[in-house]
């Protein structure tokens, strides 16, 4: 199966999360990672879903997400035309012995101390999902002691906006009914 | 009146708006039952000109709505209150899911301080029916109900029709608002195709002048979309066999020669012989549903498709589609007759001489046919035969479902859409009599009969009830044969006839002829065959009343419900050996 980043322009309404991961569910996919957040535009929230499933029925799901009235556009994200990125705050033992390399790993991959203790660091780092893997398995053996990880934030390389082309359209309401 | 004053701008509460946007969405007749949430609602609604019909269970009125959808092509509508109303209406709300019935459900719900505090008779209906609806709202601004209501209807209707919830809160029902009925609406993700592409048009009319057994695959969208007419233009012009299947029928006249039947599970051999033999099907607003496909490695190994539909995901969902074509299948129909026309002119036509041959044989060896009682007790197709005779080529007919339903949809001649009446997708027993009652209230010139079994009846008879009182002369012929017929007939192929909880042990309990009376019907039994057009035309001749028409049949005589002999054989294979005759053949 094969990973894929879907970037979903929603309406900020309400209930929006549910029915989508919903969806998800009751069509039978599970959802890797999730996230979502306000975008250039007021009213309207993106979410960015990565699913492992084949092509077939990941065009069945997105053909589904279609449906719903408050999705406005669904756009695939190919992982070499755009940047993944996702955030890691991680707990991780430091002794005086081991805080040398603690702080040597935290630089190799350009992440960042933000909250030191006595016997333990915490540590940011921003990446794809490889350079957070690795990461992590570098810090294993100090001791990993609390982990919490974002959703994956995607956006396409290049000039140009996946909101570019979603023009709302107004449909016209035919007046009351004569019998009123 | 301007179309300024009529579309409002008037100081009212929440209640009269909405009453208001019922009435400038066009609505006359609603189903429900009144409760504590929604009742501000149905104050105003004293005053409306909308007819309201008190129905006993929440659940007919969701049928009801249905019906009367499926009957007029108009949106049902029904109404609930909050809690175990709305929950009651969750049914139907995805019965209409299934079968794409444009129905609005208008739920009141509790205050908005009160939401999310489990208050008395608080259900999150919204997240109920979230999978079960085509959209659905919660409204907690009164300033919302007319946008809201103007959403729903344009969402129920257009594109692939389908129920639509809006849930008001008490609160806002009560608040004072101004009235405004929208001119136009922003809904910027949705915008259903209708049009269909020119390329993929093309596309179609190569394969249909190439294939060399073509079948024109017709489903329910094509009852919906109202392309009846363009369907027989393109199967006249190509000469192209034609199934329907049990959401279609009536979609293409079944006196037609051309017409082969319903396919699938309960279907006639020559219809699932025109789809397994096939070189390429024309899938018409059909979705290639389990009980058509049966097994789908299986199902027309040798056939390329051409599936249009107006809802993008039902194309390649079950069977890949070598030709997808998205647009409302009567847009579809007429550009393919019109390719199909510019190529007639050119010379190029299809040659389908010996399929349609083949297929006819097919036809003439296996017709639809039935066995009669051998202790002369009634045949259920005799008298849904009869019953369509006598009734008319006007006549609306519901079912439920089970066999009663599978013989209603081979032995009824269905000559016109809209007139056949069903629970295909979701199997909801108990469609049948509130669904009438809905085609009653819609078509009130036309002859309503609920064709239902046993077991479906006692499900929502209540609404009987409803009939006698508003002046809704459905009539109703239950196939009695005392037990849960269509599971049963499962036991007898599947489980070794071991007959587990189907037999209703009922002797008559209820009394169909009593209980008819009780509410206020007039009550027939029929129990010989030469009785049945007597009966049948006693019961035409009641017009003020509703009519039951008790049709027993022994319980244990029961054969299968298909439109020909093939599970005869099949339950010889699935159970070798002798066993208890289970029919003639």
């Amino acid at each position: 199966m094969a990973k894929h980043t879907l970037s979903v322009l929603v309406e900020d309404k309400p209930g929006v999360l549910t029915r989508i991961a919903g969806l998800f569910s009751r069509r039978g996919f599970n959802i890797e990672s999730l996230a979502v957040g306000p975008t250039e535009h007021a009213e309207i929230s993106r979410m960015t879903i990565v699913v492992h499933v084949e092509d077939s029925p990941l065009e069945q799901v997105t053909k589904q997400l279609n449906k719903l009235v408050e999705v406005i556009k669904i756009v695939e994200l190919d992982p070499t035309a755009s940047v993944q990125r996702e955030l890691v705050l991680v707990k991780v033992g430091a002794t005086p012995e081991t805080r040398g390399q603690v702080l040597d790993a935290v630089q190799l991959f350009k992440a960042k101390v933000i909250d030191v203790a006595a016997d333990a660091v915490t540590v940011q780092v921003v990446g794809n999902s490889g350079k957070i893997n690795d990461f992590l398995r570098v810090l294993e053996p100090f001791g990993i002691r609390e982990l919490v990880q974002s959703g994956m934030v995607a956006i396409g390389r290049g000039s140009r906006s996946i909101s570019e082309r979603s023009r709302p359209v107004a449909v016209p309401v035919p007046p009351p009914s004569a019998a009123s | 009146m301007s179309e300024q004053q009529q579309r409002g701008g008037s100081t009212v509460t929440g209640a009269q708006s909405l009453v208001k946007s019922l009435e400038a969405a066009g609505v006359t007749d609603i189903f429900g039952i009144p409760g504590g949430a929604i009742l501000p609602a149905y104050d105003p609604l004293m005053d409306s000109p909308i007819r309201h019909v008190l129905t006993r269970h929440e659940q007919g009125a969701g049928h009801a709505a249905q019906g009367y959808a499926a009957a007029t092509g108009r949106v049902g509508v029904c109404m609930a209150t909050s809690g175990p109303g709305a929950t009651n209406l969750v049914t139907p709300i995805a019965d209409a899911h299934m079968d794409s019935v444009p129905m609005v459900a208008i739920t009141g719900q509790v205050g908005v301080d009160l939401i999310g505090t489990d208050a008395f008779q608080e259900a999150d209906i919204r997240g109920i029916t979230m999978p079960i609806t085509k959209h659905n709202f919660l409204v907690t601004d009164a300033a919302e109900i007319p946008r809201t209501v103007a959403e729903a209807f344009h969402i129920a209707s257009t594109g692939r029709p389908g129920p639509v919830l809006v849930d008001v809160a008490k609160s806002a029902l009560q608040a004072t608002t101004d009235f405004q009925w929208p001119s136009e609406l922003h809904l910027p993700g949705y915008r259903p195709v209708t049009r269909p592409h020119a390329k993929q048009i093309r596309e179609a009319a190569r394969l249909v002048l190439e294939s060399r057994k073509p079948v024109l695959y017709v489903g329910g969208g094509t009852i919906r979309a109202g392309a009846h007419r363009e369907l027989r233009t393109l199967a006249e012009l190509t000469g192209i066999p034609v199934v329907t299947t049990l959401m279609a029928r009536g979609a293409f006249p079944d006196s037609h020669p051309q017409h082969l039947g319903m396919p699938g599970m309960h279907g006639t051999v020559a219809a699932v012989a025109a789809l397994q033999k096939s070189d390429l099907i024309i899938s018409l607003g059909a979705r290639f549903d389990d009980r058509v496909t049966g097994n789908l490695d299986s199902f027309a190994p040798h056939a390329k498709v051409v599936h249009a539909d107006i809802d993008p995901a039902e194309i390649g969902k079950n069977r890949h589609a070598d030709v997808p074509i998205v647009g409302d299948v009567r847009e579809v129909l007429v550009d393919l007759v019109t390719a199909l026309r510019t190529e007639a002119d050119a010379g190029h036509t299809g040659d389908y001489e010996g399929w349609v041959q083949f297929l006819s044989g097919v036809k003439s060896k296996y017709p639809v046919g039935y066995d009669e009682p051998v202790d002369g007790g009634l045949a259920p197709q005799y008298v849904l035969e009869r019953l369509a005779a006598i009734a008319g080529p006007d006549t609306i007919f519901t079912a439920g479902v089970g066999q009663h339903q599978m013989w209603a949809a081979h032995y009824l001649p269905h000559e016109k859409p809209n007139t056949w009446l069903n629970s295909g997708g979701a199997g909801t027993m108990g469609y049948a009599v509130p669904a009438a009652m809905g085609a009653q209230v819609g078509m009130p010139g036309s002859t309503v009969w609920a064709v239902d079994g046993d077991g479906c009846f006692q499900m929502t008879n209540q609404e009987l009830a409803t009939c006698a009182i508003n002046d809704i002369p459905i009539k109703v012929a239950v196939i009695n044969n005392e037990s849960l017929g269509m599971v049963r007939q499962w036991q007898t192929l599947f489980y070794n006839e071991r007959y587990s909880n189907t037999d209703l042990h009922s002797k008559r309990i209820p009394d169909f002829v009593k209980l008819a009376d009780a509410y206020g019907c007039v009550g027939l039994a029929c129990e010989s065959p030469s009785d049945v057009d007597a009966t049948i035309r006693k019961a035409m001749e009641v017009d003020d009343v509703p009519v039951v028409v008790d049709f027993p049949r022994p319980p244990r005589r029961d054969g299968v419900a298909d439109g020909g002999r093939r599970h005869q054989q099949r339950r010889h294979q699935v159970r070798p050996g002798p066993g208890s005759p289970v029919r003639r053949g």
